[in-house]
């Protein structure tokens, strides 16, 4: 005995045997190996105690009576399910066909008499080896499926909190946009994202993330809050890319970035404006003509370049009611076929070329996608905005938690914003916020920020650049004013904006005057307004507009001095 | 091989084994093997109770060194299914009188251990 190997771990195990002595003999062998030993004397005994005890280990001679081992072996590995319960058939049965009938119940091994211990305990330590083994697997797979139970939960809520970010925009309720997107694109980085300003333009990001997955994901959360926070704080797409850029290029790991298209689409000033950093190229789509005109990126993705090195550069095109702007991002492109040929620009552009009714355009791009690779990827998106007039002017978005009891109601201040800061600070969302401590302003604040936004650019454009508006008559000119537009900016280095803020309290509620001065030449305020408002014609369109929006409006120093009125009544 | 009655090399082998438990494994097989002595004599008639008796009678004998009797079982369960009447029964007096053969030898090796 002491020449035989140490036993790991004693295991119990059943022996079912008719003989006695072969029994006795049995099972003296097994208990001096270190093992614990059950004794059945037919196969229905062995059962019931493998029910009752269930050993690791069955020996299980083959005839016996009541119920042979063949049976017996059957339910016994019926009993022990996905576990692997060894059971060796102590048996000098010859012929190939009992040994078969032996592996068919689910034998695993055999054991001759005369019964030799060495080989016994040799295939007894076997036999354990292959258990353990089927045990860890099953261990394992089990906890493999738990692991994947658990990323499977992540993953949903993690889609949930991002949907509800995602979504908490104007992205389905405006009814201007039409979007696609595939149910996992979020976790293969793609991000969708609108919201009005102040003024009721919409601001539209879509974004894609590199990588995939979880880490993909992530950076969606602060992007999506820096967006929806700025935009309806009323900042433009300069000071939002810049804040988003240094924002991903604080978290993100080097290795990760966003690739983003960033729109601002004016129904008011019939225009888009749009900043493309690595994204295919979008187009923005005149319907009267059928022209494309492409949305190129000239910028490196988000969250690439440190805040000196960052160019916020916009471009703007003209767009007439109707027209539409598209997006896509590269999961359309990059459709592969079998052969790994990419979808491609090419075959895009021939989906445009044959489309004949512009609302069917996703579904014709989506037919050719299933018609070039047979399958969806699941890092499609696809969004495509018309410019729609009467956006409603929307109220400030934030809620505010004061009652209005201590609202200031009597006071002035002035501001003059010289050279250096007119390059590259805009103070319209800080004063919009300074006049928004009045309560009564509030429900204007729509209103109270188109018409400081208009008159602050007549003031910046026209005044201190200099720029004259009928440039804009023609698509081409447009694209020269805001050429001109940042040349100017760039080499500016005198100049001024003053603005003056008055409030006053009146018997009914109140008053707010807003003075906006600038150093330039002026203008003949009588010829302008004469002009008829003229859909065709790109200029002239914002004092129109000022004109509707508040109370009273007066120009005075040649139209370098432009006032405006905006009153509100007693408080519920 | 059909000489050797009782293999002694088994028998030592088992004795080291067994150790105290050596007697009874003795005890056992001598009654045991009585009963199926009997069974076979009273299964003449039954070619697939011979076979069946024989195959178990064939192990217990092999394991306790008993190499002829369990050459005779071999045969016996083997030939169960072929083998006439005749040979048969040739064959369980064959294992009767084997069986009365060695019985004395393990009644005195089991006498080394009384008391």
């Amino acid at each position: 005995m002491s020449s035989l190997a140490p036993v790991l771990e004693p295991l119990t195990i059943l022996i079912a045997e008719d003989s006695a002595a072969d029994l006795l003999l049995l099972s003296t062998i097994i208990r001096r190996q270190g093992h614990q030993v059950l004794t059945a004397t037919n196969g229905a005994q062995a059962v019931e105690l493998f029910t009752r005890e269930r050993p690791q280990l069955v020996l299980m001679d083959a005839l016996m009576p009541v119920m042979d081992g063949f049976e017996a072996a059957r339910r016994i590995k019926q009993l022990a399910g996905e576990a692997l319960v060894p059971i060796i058939f102590l048996t000098s049965l010859r012929e190939s066909e009992a040994l078969a009938q032996c592996l068919d119940a689910g034998g695993d091994d055999f054991l001759p008499k005369p019964y030799n211990q060495l080989i016994l305990a040799a295939k007894i330590n076997a036999m354990d080896r292959l258990r353990r083994l089927q045990a860890t697997v099953l261990q394992q797979r089990d906890q493999i499926a738990r692991h994947h139970d658990y990323l499977l939960h992540e993953q949903r809520a993690a889609k949930a909190v991002f949907d509800k970010v995602a979504h908490s925009g104007c992205i389905n309720a405006a009814p201007n946009i039409r979007y696609l997107q595939s149910p996992y694109a979020l976790f293969n980085g793609d991000l969708l994202l609108a919201a009005y300003t102040p003024s009721g333009d919409m601001h539209v990001l879509l974004g894609d993330f590199t990588g995939h997955g979880l880490p993909a994901a992530v950076g969606a959360m602060p992007l999506a809050e820096v967006f929806y926070g700025m935009t309806a704080k009323g900042y433009g797409l300069a000071q939002t890319l810049r804040e988003m850029n240094a924002k991903l290029k604080r978290i993100l790991p080097v290795d990760m970035f966003c690739c983003a298209t960033l729109l601002c689409l004016s129904a008011q000033r019939r225009v888009v404006e749009v900043w493309n950093g690595g994204m295919p190229e979008g187009y923005v789509h005149e319907v009267a003509t059928g022209k494309r005109t492409p949305l190129v990126s000239r910028h490196l993705p988000l969250g690439v370049l440190s805040a000196q090195a960052f160019d916020d550069g916009t471009e703007v095109w003209p767009m007439a009611l109707g027209d539409r702007v598209f997006l896509l991002s590269d999961g359309v492109l990059d459709t592969a076929d079998a052969n790994d040929q990419l979808f491609g620009a090419e075959r895009l552009q021939q989906v445009f070329a044959a489309n004949r009714e512009p609302d069917r355009l996703f579904e014709d791009i989506e037919r050719a996608l299933a018609a070039f690779r047979g399958q969806a990827r699941d890092d499609v998106s696809m969004v495509e905005i018309t410019l729609q007039a009467g956006q409603p002017l929307r109220a400030a978005e934030p809620v505010y938690a004061d009652s209005g009891q201590s609202c200031p109601l009597d006071w002035s201040v002035s501001f003059e914003f010289r050279a250096q800061t007119l390059k590259s600070y805009n103070p319209l969302p800080y004063l919009l916020q300074l006049l928004l401590e009045i309560h009564g302003l509030r429900g204007q604040s729509g209103a109270l920020y188109s018409v400081m936004a208009e008159l602050y650019s007549n003031a910046l454009e026209h005044g201190v650049l200099e720029l004259d508006s009928r440039l804009k008559r023609d698509a081409q000119g447009f694209a020269d004013y805001y050429r001109q537009r940042n040349e100017r900016l760039g080499q500016l280095n005198s100049g001024y904006v003053r603005v003056h803020v008055q409030v006053v309290p009146t018997a009914t509620g109140g008053k707010m005057t807003l003075r906006i001065e600038d150093r330039g030449p002026g203008f003949d305020v009588e010829q302008v307004l004469a002009r008829p408002m003229d859909v065709d014609r790109l200029s002239g369109r914002g004092l129109s507009l000022v004109r509707q929006l508040s109370s009273d409006v007066r120009w005075s120093d040649g139209g370098r001095s432009v006032c405006v009125e905006f009153c509100w009544g007693a408080l519920a | 091989m059909a000489e050797i009655h009782l293999d002694p090399d088994v028998l030592s082998g088992l004795q080291e084994v067994m150790e105290g438990e050596y007697p009874k494994l003795l005890d056992t097989f001598l009654d045991d093997s009585q009963k199926r002595v009997e069974a076979l004599r009273k299964a003449r008639d039954d070619a697939k109770a011979l076979g069946r008796i024989a195959h178990s009678f064939k192990g217990s004998s092999g394991n306790l060194g008993a190499v002829r009797l369990a050459e005779l079982c071999r045969r016996l369960e083997d030939g169960s299914a072929q083998l006439t009447r005749v040979d048969l029964d040739e064959l369980v007096d064959e294992i009767d009188q084997e069986f009365a053969l060695v019985r004395p030898l393990y009644e005195h090796e089991r006498q080394r251990f009384q008391l």
